[in-house]
């Protein structure tokens, strides 16, 4: 992939790509990290097979199946189980002591892109003996996502990373135990998935829609522009309990978000923070 | 003119090389750097302080929306790409590319993209052809390139390959890398 031959002219096109879609479709890009997005838009243009940004805002404008896989090649699905494999070490050490005792546990997984992460909770929540209690909440903007999260059915191949991940993330049992292998698939084993609740959710739109006591939103905003990640600050600050528990990616910051002195830090490293009360 | 960011980029093997350019630069250097290694998960924790003992200038870790320091080194986190844009770091968990995550190629095209002429990009030893597109788009877009010539390097697939895309400005072995960034971005008055 090359850079344009007249960045102005593409900066222009962009802009008029993204208000289009927007206008259009709803799906609101405006207040992405303009880099990234940038390379994914160039990206679409490979796969189409399109030469200018105008000729892809054509394309997408006037038919929903291009629109569908911009929308998959903007949305970086990236994912795997235990991801961070510390992260659940400090999970069982520091957040499960503070929601054990609550009646009922409300967990939202922002961003769950193909649901690995969802199931690695329940995995652990399963092995701390709270997964009954919990309802685990997973959204995402792009509806084929969590068609599949839903579905949870993995390559087999990559259950063997994803079970060194499980051993990192201080899992104790046969990994095995959690899925059934068919051929060359991994399927979720159903009683993992009875109480998690799927919905498509745009964090740009922006609304709340319950209190929880944890909420995962890990290399979601790292695609969002420093405005828009207030925004969504905010919003997932009005949706933590207080003493409630917010996990970030591994390279994320709470640092100059309006926010910042409204949590204290639970585990600096695995960027766990917890909203006063 | 004032240079924004040099980005040096090789495979674990290129440490030794790193530390002969990191040591030529003064602690007044102020063009910020980053560092992209290609290596095994994790092994960022043994990257930072190895490069901050060989370099008088302070070694930062990169986060999301961080901005870019002068007269600081950073270095790319392992498993996450590095892009940049008007002084922040951006970061981006994309599946790699050529194998590699960080890639060199992606920080170099949007170093391409939002800082042109300001821009100076390093191919060090290393294997494989990462980089070598992005520093033609670099060189296209009026920045410096530097690349380690092949005959000094442990593996010469990354110099040979960006060679071979017309992407060296300039190709120079180990030991005169740190001098050509000093001299290239001192500030004359
Ligand atoms: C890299 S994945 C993160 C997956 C998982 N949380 C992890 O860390 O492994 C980023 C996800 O954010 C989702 N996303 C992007 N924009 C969004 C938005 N406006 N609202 C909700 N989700 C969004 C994408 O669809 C994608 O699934």
């Amino acid at each position: 992939m090359t850079v344009a031959a007249q960045p102005e002219l593409e900066d222009l096109e962009v802009r008029l790509l993204l208000e289009g879609i927007f206008r259009h479709y709803g799906y609101d890009f405006r207040d992405y990290a303009q880099a990234s997005l940038k390379r994914r838009i160039r990206k679409a243009l490979q796969a189409e097979q399109i030469r200018t940004v105008s000729a892809l805002q054509d394309a997408i404008l006037h038919d929903e199946q291009a629109m569908r896989r911009f929308l998959d090649l903007v949305t970086v699905d990236v994912t795997a189980m235990f991801r961070d494999p510390r992260l659940y070490v400090a999970v069982r050490t520091s957040v499960i002591p503070l929601i054990r005792n609550e009646p009922l546990i409300r967990v939202w997984h922002v961003g769950c892109a193909s649901g690995e992460e969802v199931y690695s909770m329940a995995i652990l929540l399963h092995e701390e003996g709270l997964l009954e209690k919990t309802r685990l909440y997973a959204t995402d903007l792009n509806q084929s996502l969590l068609d599949r999260g839903k579905e949870g059915i993995y390559p087999l191949s990559a259950m063997q990373t994803h079970t060194g991940n499980y051993l990192a993330g201080g899992g104790t049992r046969a990994f095995s135990e959690y899925y059934a292998a068919r051929y060359d698939r991994a399927q979720i084993k159903p009683w993992l998935k009875a109480n998690i609740v799927w919905a498509q959710h745009d964090l740009v739109a922006g609304a709340s829609f319950n209190e929880f006591h944890v909420i995962l939103c890990r290399n979601v905003m790292i695609y969002f522009n420093r405005s828009l990640q207030d925004r969504v600050h905010r919003l997932l600050y009005e949706s933590l309990a207080p003493g409630g528990v917010l996990a970030l990616g591994d390279k994320e910051s709470l640092q100059f978000t309006p926010h910042e002195a409204g949590y204290e830090s639970l585990d600096r490293r695995e960027k766990l923070f917890r909203k006063r009360k | 003119m004032t240079y924004a960011l040099i980005a040096i980029g090789g495979s674990l093997g290129s440490f030794k090389v790193l530390q002969v350019i990191l040591a030529a630069l003064p602690p007044t250097f102020k063009v910020p750097v980053v560092i992209i290694v290609h290596r095994e998960r994790g092994q960022e924790a043994i990257l930072a302080p190895l490069v901050q003992s060989h370099c008088a200038l302070p070694v930062a870790e990169i986060e999301d929306k961080g901005r870019i320091e002068p007269g600081r080194i950073y270095i790319a986190p392992s498993d996450y790409h590095v892009l940049v844009e008007d002084g922040t770091f951006a970061l981006s968990v994309e599946a790699p590319l050529h194998h590699a995550r960080p890639s060199i190629d992606i920080t170099f095209e949007s170093m391409a993209d939002y800082y042109g002429r300001r821009a100076i990009g390093v191919i060090l030893t290393g294997t494989g052809q990462d980089g070598a597109q992005g520093m033609a788009a670099l060189r296209q877009r009026g920045g410096q390139t530097v690349v380690q010539t092949p005959a000094s390097a442990e593996a010469p697939g990354m110099p040979e390959a960006a060679i071979s895309a017309g992407a060296a400005g300039h190709v120079l072995p180990p030991e005169e890398i740190g001098p050509f960034l000093v001299k290239l971005t001192e500030e004359r008055p």
